[in-house]
């Protein structure tokens, strides 16, 4: 398949891990903080092809992971109202709640139906007028774009049945806390969708201020090889700086028509990360002039109070301090049909990556 | 049995996953506990008289019921056919219960009955009873199809659906490329707007498997790999074994528009149905000839050797990925697609 089996290719893929073998001779640990790269990391099996100075973390790149216990009760609350659709992403629905789930709310006669676009949830709420529909907002700035074009739509539109609630994020303050924290990282596998929108820009603090290593990186297996080439090169060096692996689709301005309807529409707002707590101005929020398509402001639910699993260590799996064999509910307690942990739900999280490819 | 509160069914029970194994281990088999159900294969094995009969049953609920390759009567008489030939037995009849919404089409009915006569043909079996019932509109989904099927099992075959017989060196046929069916149910259903031109892969393969075992006597187990992909079959046959196996990934036929779907939404096509793939271990020395035997076959004209069993890694399946790497092979878990076949 043109532009999938030449980055798959088995002679450059012995090529790049001879080169790394030669130039890497520091004990160093490096990041992706993009649940795709954790997939793929895992599905192509590149640990297995590094040599044992070379760590790779997996840190909180996966939407569903970080997002709060919270949200997931509040969107629960939101499914129990009288004639209301929820529509989200499929991951979402098998995330353990305080005491429920919205799949086990599905069951029950919760009204939750799986999208694999948020226009595809503009139609539906066109769709059933009579309905309130509310979707949950996930992601980073790979899929806040998408909710912000939808919100500026359903204005245009004058959609009276349409909100979004939202736990959109923003990575790069967690990229520094987590070396503000301390966690030993050398260089960062850098999102590269994420970046598609963003550009490279967002990153240059974390090269020149905390000195670790960032290369922006593609999703196949000769991608993610030559950046962590490109990142042992800068640490060998120690020449920290910001480059792009994934060229042949990340700019370095990035996507400026996405950024600016990112900015129409959210702002930046303190949220709360799993593992990490509340970290400043991470989260997008949706701005006063979009009140009317904001699920917070729109309904007032009560929530129950929030109670995290005893024994799951998510955050610190999710800081990359620990790796999923440490849990001693993983694979036990907690395994993908009956995860205890949000990062054992989502094909995207380390848990459960580990679990299906490592274990 | 005791479950914990609020417990209810999900969709993930009857994905054929992880969580169906519990379920049927939990609630089922603890229930109707007798020796032959306990083994838990694809059908019954029987001593009636003189002879041993494979039996076996199946319902489908597939959405849609028409689909690029088939329909869902096609499925009811291939599934419980390969479910049969699987087990090493010749099929000899089904059953067809039908579970109608009021108000479906008359001519849809007549189209999905002569497929399955034309299944049943082909198959070289007969559809010798049935049943009907009708249920208030939205009290089922167009039509739900039930079929049970028996077949005659030959004694020097009764170890092939336990696959006791398997040891270090045998090798893994698959009979063709994996994922069509389930990416083509997937692109069939409007909900992603994909025009992939994917035909699902339903057939009867019981003639290709007894072509297979007129040439060899080394066959030690065959699985249809339906729900949950050829990688569920491949880790419940090495499970609490003491034995691994290892497969090449870049042995394993995938088409390429199965492919790009699959790559588009991240499914993974180890993972994902098939409706005429089998999953046989072979005996090493008896291997290329069986290979042989099947790509004469319409059906296993694409066979190929993707592995074998190894004396490593006991009870785990492992894949050696197209670039060189390593990774382990695990049951689906929750669902992938419900209403699948």
């Amino acid at each position: 398949m043109k532009y999938i089996d030449e980055y798959r290719d088995k002679e450059i893929v012995k090529r790049i891990v001879a080169n790394i073998n030669k130039i890497s001779k520091k004990d160093i640990s490096l990041m992706e903080v993009c649940g795709g790269h954790t997939m793929a990391i895992h599905k192509f099996g590149i640990p297995s092809l590094l040599p044992e100075n070379i760590k790779l973390l997996s840190g909180p790149g996966c939407p569903v992971c970080v997002s709060s216990r919270k949200f997931i009760d509040q969107a629960i609350a939101y499914s129990r109202l009288n004639d209301t659709i929820i529509a989200t992403y499929g991951d979402l629905i098998r995330v353990p709640g305080s005491t429920s789930s919205l799949n086990k709310e599905k069951a029950k006669g919760a009204d939750i139906r799986i999208v694999y676009s948020v226009l595809d949830a503009i139609s539906m709420a066109q769709n059933n007028p009579e309905k309130k529909l509310i979707f949950l907002g996930i992601g980073f700035e790979t899929t806040a774009p998408s909710s912000a074009v939808a919100i500026f739509n359903a204005n245009k539109l004058n959609l009276k049945n349409f909100s979004l609630f939202s736990s959109h994020k923003v990575m790069p303050p967690a990229m520094k806390a987590l070396i503000n924290e301390g966690v030993k990282i050398d260089g960062y596998i850098a999102p590269g969708h994420v970046s598609t929108i963003t550009g490279a820009g967002i990153y240059k603090d974390i090269a020149e201020k905390y000195k670790a290593a960032c290369v922006i990186a593609g999703f196949e297996p000769v991608d993610l090889l030559q950046s962590i080439y490109m990142l042992v090169k800068q640490i060998e060096t120690n020449d920290y700086k910001v480059e792009i692996e994934y060229k042949r689709v990340v700019k370095p301005e990035g996507n400026l028509k996405a950024q600016e309807m990112l900015e129409e529409i959210f702002y930046l707002r303190d949220d709360w990360w799993r593992g990490l707590g509340i970290l400043s101005k991470s989260g997008l929020g949706i701005r006063e002039k979009y009140a009317r398509f904001d699920a917070e402001k729109v309904y007032d639910v009560e929530v129950e109070e929030t109670r995290e699993d005893k024994g799951c260590i998510c955050g610190e799996i999710l800081k990359g301090l620990k790796t999923p064999n440490d849990c001693k509910l993983f694979g036990k307690a907690c395994t993908p049909g009956d995860p205890v942990g949000a990062c054992m739900v989502s094909n995207e999280g380390s848990c459960y990556a580990y679990y299906r490819y490592k274990a | 049995m005791k479950t914990k509160n609020n417990d209810t069914i999900l969709l993930g029970h009857g994905s054929g996953g992880k969580l169906s194994h519990e379920l049927i281990d939990k609630v089922f088999v603890k229930q109707f506990n007798n020796s032959i159900l306990s083994v838990q294969t694809d059908s019954a094995i029987l001593t009636v008289g003189q002879s041993e009969l494979a039996f076996t049953t199946d319902s489908f609920v597939v959405d849609p019921i028409f689909f690029p390759g088939g329909n869902i009567g096609k499925l009811a008489v291939c599934g419980t056919v390969n479910d049969l030939a699987v087990s090493g037995a010749s099929p000899l009849f089904i059953s067809s219960a039908f579970i109608i919404e009021e108000g479906f089409s008359m001519d849809a009915l007549v189209e999905i009955s002569e497929t399955m006569a034309v299944e049943a043909k082909k198959a070289g079996i007969e559809i010798v009873t049935g049943d009907t019932k009708v249920v208030n509109r939205g009290k089922c989904d167009k039509v739900f199809i039930n079929t049970s099927g028996i077949g005659l099992l030959n004694k020097k075959h009764l170890d092939i659906s336990t696959g006791e017989n398997i040891s270090i060196g045998d090798k893994i046929i698959v009979n063709g490329s994996i994922g069509d069916h389930g990416m083509a149910i997937l692109s069939a259903r409007n909900e992603l707007n994909l025009k992939a031109n994917i035909e699902s892969d339903c057939a009867c393969l019981n003639h290709l498997i007894k072509d297979a075992l007129e040439v060899s006597d080394e066959i030690k187990f065959m699985r249809d790999a339906t729900r949950g992909g050829i990688a569920t079959v491949l880790s419940e046959l090495v499970k609490g074994k003491n034995y691994g196996l290892e497969i090449f990934e870049e042995l394993v036929f995938v088409n390429e528009n199965v492919r790009g779907i699959c790559e588009m939404l991240g499914f993974d096509p180890f993972y994902v149905a098939n409706e005429g793939k089998i999953i046989m271990v072979v005996g090493k020395n008896d291997a290329d000839k069986v290979l042989a035997q099947m790509k004469k076959n319409q059906f296993g004209k694409d066979a190929a050797i993707i592995g074998e069993i190894i004396d490593k890694h006991h009870g785990k399946g492992w894949i050696n990925t197209e670039i060189g790497g390593k990774r382990i092979i695990d049951m689906l878990s929750g669902e992938q697609l419900p209403r699948i076949c």
